[in-house]
Parts: structure tokens; sequence; C-alpha cells
């Protein structure tokens, strides 16, 4: 079997792996039988049904959908350094639901959460103005919108600043533990409000796989090859959109992963979005999985906030790209 | 009279409010070789980039095999038209094989991945184009004129009926140049597709082609036989300047001579 395919497999049983072991780590380690056989009065089958295992699997779900929301930026933008969070999506998102907290409003809208429409009203926004921006001058290097992505970034994080000065006390207290970015979630509520948004999400992505290989040789080599440009962007931000504003409004923008991930991906398995997509999905979904079994258990019974964590890893790595050339060698053009 | 394939009608396009096509006519058959020369700005790119979409808009009508380019799906004019950018550099992580294949993705239908006639018509393009041996070579390990011809092959594998080139040979060595434009008369005369390519060598469209169109100020200035170029009446009027010309050793038609260097 070629590398090509082997990789994927491998992947898939990584991830399945991962995801029947880490509910048992923690700050007290649950042994199997516990879950087989429970006892009355064992609270430890509680504990994995109800906060260990929906835990684990919003961590996969986030992670996964920001590792492909990434990898899509970075194939549209042809750059490695181009994700929803160095262009300010994230911090858009963010201000969508931060709004959403200083109302205190808890309305769900036809099903899902009012936080999450207003986290994917923010992001939408912020993509709206990166695009824009990108579109209005002619010949922008992709080093001018990674500033501008800057500037975007600065503006909602001042205005999510606004919106917490303008809050009461306990808001403001929920927007700032909630901004450090964290999987917590008691019961399968929060999985089931995330979830739809990164399926639909990634959906949208996998269908497009061959127009993300002809859009990362460039938009006119795109064009000429036959790729419809214009609907497949239009339908790729909304889907990166849906997924961003899903994850940061249940778990805050959490950063960095939609950069690294696709990134080392993209080392291991090539430029090929057929194969890289499943594969990042996959590592993207275990890296947060992975990060958040760190977050709960280094300093346990006290956990880490997960955006901590990513960002630790994740801003030396950014430099290692910046740095080691590794950006220039790997600029999808 | 044949019924032109190309059939583009007072077209204009303006770009941030500059006018770069100024009322273009231009019938292309069937089969043709054109040139288009001219000098830098004329608009020889952005007519291109017009026909196949690249470039939006613009007055006035481009009609391919009959039918408004406005009508068609990007798909489907992607089977009818490709298209080789001027010194393209996309694509560096894929393989040469990775790269070509490509080129067949107007052919894909949803949910689908490359089919075997696919495979068969990139490999089919590696062959022609005497790039086989690079198959398995990543783009970012390739020289200039290797990569160029990559691209070439992987517009072959299109399999349109309508090549267009932007300046296929700026930047490569001799060997490389002359190979390229082999590729590019064996893919006209073998399999009678319509060529257009934009040049700046007169010399070699004049060789080349079966007729030369000169652009300026988006305005056309000249379009007839390739060999009637070789007229300085003419070339004044495009390039504001006077050429030498000798007669060509092999066929003796005329060719340009670079002047002697003065101080």
């Amino acid at each position: 079997m070629s590398r090509k395919n082997a990789l994927p497999v491998l992947f898939a049983s990584a991830a399945l792996a991962v995801l029947a072991v880490a509910p048992f780590i923690g700050m007290e380690t649950i042994p199997l039988d516990s879950i087989i056989h429970p006892q009355i009065g064992d609270p430890r089958a509680e504990i994995f049904w109800k906060i260990r295992l929906p835990r684990v699997i919003l961590a996969f779900c986030a992670g996964a959908g920001l590792s492909v929301s990434g990898m899509t930026f970075q194939a549209i933008f042809r750059n490695p350094l181009a994700t929803p969070f160095t262009l300010g999506v994230s911090s858009g998102a963010a201000f969508g639901a931060a709004v959403y907290l200083m109302a205190g409003m808890l309305i769900p809208l036809l099903g899902l959460s009012g936080q999450s429409l207003s986290s994917f009203a923010g992001a939408l926004l912020a993509i709206g103005v990166v695009y824009g921006l990108s579109r209005a001058k002619k010949g922008f290097s992709t080093a001018t919108m990674l500033l501008a992505g800057v500037a975007v970034n600065f503006f909602f994080s001042s205005l999510i600043l606004f919106v917490q000065y303008l809050s009461d006390f306990a808001n403001s207290y929920r927007i700032i533990r909630w901004l450090m970015g964290g999987i917590e979630t008691v019961g399968f509520g929060s999985v089931i409000t995330v979830a739809p948004f990164v399926l639909i999400g990634c959906a949208v992505v996998f269908f497009y796989t061959h127009e993300l290989n002809l859009m990362s040789l460039g938009e006119e080599n795109a064009i000429s090859r036959g790729v419809n440009v214009k609907g497949v962007k239009t339908a790729l931000f909304f889907a990166v959109s849906l997924m961003v504003g899903g994850v940061v409004a249940q778990c805050g923008p959490i950063g960095f992963v939609g950069m690294m991930c696709p990134h080392i991906c993209r080392l291991l398995i090539g430029p090929d979005h057929n194969y890289l997509t499943p594969v990042t999905f996959l590592f993207g979904g275990m890296f947060l999985t992975a990060c958040d079994m760190l977050s709960r258990t280094i300093i346990a019974p006290a956990e880490i906030p997960l955006g901590v964590i990513t960002a630790l890893l994740g801003g030396p790595f950014f430099l290692w790209l910046l740095l080691g050339g590794s950006a220039e060698r790997s600029i999808l053009k | 009279m044949k019924k032109p394939l190309i059939e583009i009608k007072d077209f204009c396009f303006a770009y941030a409010g500059e006018k770069i096509l100024d009322g273009v006519s231009l019938n292309v058959y069937e089969s043709e070789y054109l040139s288009i020369i001219g000098p830098n700005g004329a608009g020889k790119t952005t007519l291109l980039k017009c026909m196949v979409r690249i470039l939006r808009g613009g007055e006035g009508n481009i009609r391919l095999d009959g039918r408004l380019l406005a009508q068609y799906r990007q798909k489907e004019l992607a089977r009818l038209v490709s298209y080789v950018a001027q010194g393209d550099s996309g694509g560096v992580l894929f393989t040469v094989a990775e790269y070509v294949l490509m080129g067949r993705y107007p052919y894909l239908s949803p949910f689908s991945t490359f089919s075997a006639p696919d495979r068969a018509a990139a490999e089919n393009a590696l062959e022609l184009t005497g790039t086989a041996h690079l198959a398995r070579r990543r783009i970012d390990t390739l020289s200039g004129g290797e990569r160029q011809i990559v691209f070439i092959a992987s517009a072959i594998a299109q399999g349109a009926r309508i090549m267009l080139l932007d300046e296929p040979t700026t930047f490569l060595d001799p060997r490389h140049e002359s190979h390229v434009l082999d590729i590019i008369k064996k893919v006209n005369r073998k399999f009678a597709i319509t060529v257009i390519s934009v040049t700046h060598d007169i010399n070699h469209a004049a060789l080349q082609s079966d007729r030369i169109v000169s652009l300026k100020g988006g305005k056309v200035m000249f379009d007839g036989p390739a060999g009637d170029i070789m007229d300085n009446r003419i070339l004044e009027r495009i390039y504001g300047k006077r050429f030498n010309f000798v007669k060509h050793p092999e066929n003796g038609s005329l060719i340009i001579v670079p002047e002697v260097g003065r101080s």
C-alpha cells in the first residue's frame, strides 16, 4: 500500500484509539471494569458518561473543525500562515459570541444555540472584511493580507474588550473565562450544539477537495481549468464561518490549531486535498483531544485553559515557520 | 466561407477605469495557429484572460463555437479552451503526474475521482511533451524550462480544441525554447488544435504561425498572413522603430536581426 493510502488508514486507527483511551484518563484514571460493571454508588461511571466522554468528543469535533478550516484558508490564500485565527476570523466569531453573552440571552433559534449563530455571524463579518480588503486593491500581496488580518484581529479584540467593559460583573467574568478557550461540558448538550456546525462545514470542504487542489495553484489556474472560483470560494467561506463560529461559540477562540495541524499534515502526506482533508480532520481532532487531556491532567485537580496550551505550543511553531524558511518553501504556489 | 471558431466583435475591456481593449474585432478559424504580437501594455494578455473568463465583463461580444462566452459554464468552457499563463509558478508541492492530471478537472463529475481515460489522457500529454520521465518529480525540483513544458502538458491533458498561450517561450534557454515551439506546432498540426500564442518574438511568430495579429493601445493594428509582418511600414507603426531584415538560410523568408550596438 502506498504512503498516500496508508496514512489515512493509520490516522483513522490512531484517532479511534485516542477517542477510546482519552475518556479514561484524567484527574482520576477510570478502570474499564467500572464502566462495564458499574457498581451502585460508584460515581466513576457517571463521570465517564456525563463528563469525560462528551468532553473528549467535543474536543475532537473542535480540533477537527478548526484544522479543516485552517487547511481550507491555507489553500485558498496559498499561504500556511493564513488561517481563520491569524486573519481575525476567530476574533470575529468571538466578538459575535461576546455580544450575545453580554446581552445575556439564552434563546435557541431554529434549534441551534443563539450564541453559535451570533458567533457564526461574527465569523462571516470578519471573513467579509478580510476578503473585501484582499479584493479592493490589485496585486494585494500575502504579506499585506496577513497584516490586514492582524488589523482585523486587533479591531475585533478591542470590540470584545469594549463589550466586556459594558457588561455587568457576572457576564464579564463569563466572557473572560470563555475567551481563554476550553472544552468544558456536562452532558452531551454542547456536543450536539457544536457537531452539526463542524460536520456540515467539513462536508462542504470534502465536497470541494479537487477544487481546493486547483485553487492552491492560484486563482487563474483554477479558473482556466474550469473551477467556478467565485461560487466555490463563497461556499468554502460559508463552511469555514460555520465551523469557526460553531466551535468558538462553545469553546472560545482556541488558537493555532488551525495553523499547526494542516501544516504538519501537508508535510506528512503532500498537498493533494483528496488525502490531506481526511488526514487533517483526524489529526486535528486527535491533537486537540490530546491537548485537552494535558490541560486537565498537568496540574490536576486544577485545569490549564486549553487556549493557553495550544497558544504555548503554537507561538513557537509560528516563529519556527517564519524563521525556518519553511513558510517560504511550503507556500502553496 | 468557413464559420469562425472564435468570433470577437467590437470587444472593449476596462480595468480600474483604464481602457485596455478598445474595440477589438477578430475571427479565428478551426486549427489555425495565430500569434498575437504588440508592445508591452497593448492588451494582449488581457484579451487571452477575457477569453477564458479569468477577467469577466467587458463590452461587445466574444463567441466561441457559435455560442456567447457568457452562456458557458466554467467547466464547459475549460473543455473547449485551455490556457497556459505567463511565468506560471503554481503547484510547487505537487508531483508532475498529479499536476498534469489536474488538467482533467473539467471532465470530473461531483463525488468522483479521476477515471482511467483521464489518467490515460494525462499520460499521453506527458508522452507527447517528452516529460514522462519527470512524472514522479515535484514541480519545485524542476528547472524553469521543464516547468513550462509541464504546464503545457497539463493544458494538453485538458483536451480542449483551443489552446491559449501567454508568452510560452519567455525566460527559456534556446533548447527549451525550440522544444516548446515544437510541441505547440505538433499540437496544432497533428491534433488540429487552434492555437493562439502571445509573444514578443516576431521571428518565431512569423516562422511558426499561420497568421499574425498585432495589438497596440487596445486596438488591432495588423491582421494578416504571418509573412506579411516583415515590413518596416507595418512594424514601425506597431513598435515605433525600424528593423533590419535578412533572408533565412533555410527557406529564404525574411527574419529580423538585431542592430549592431552604437555608442
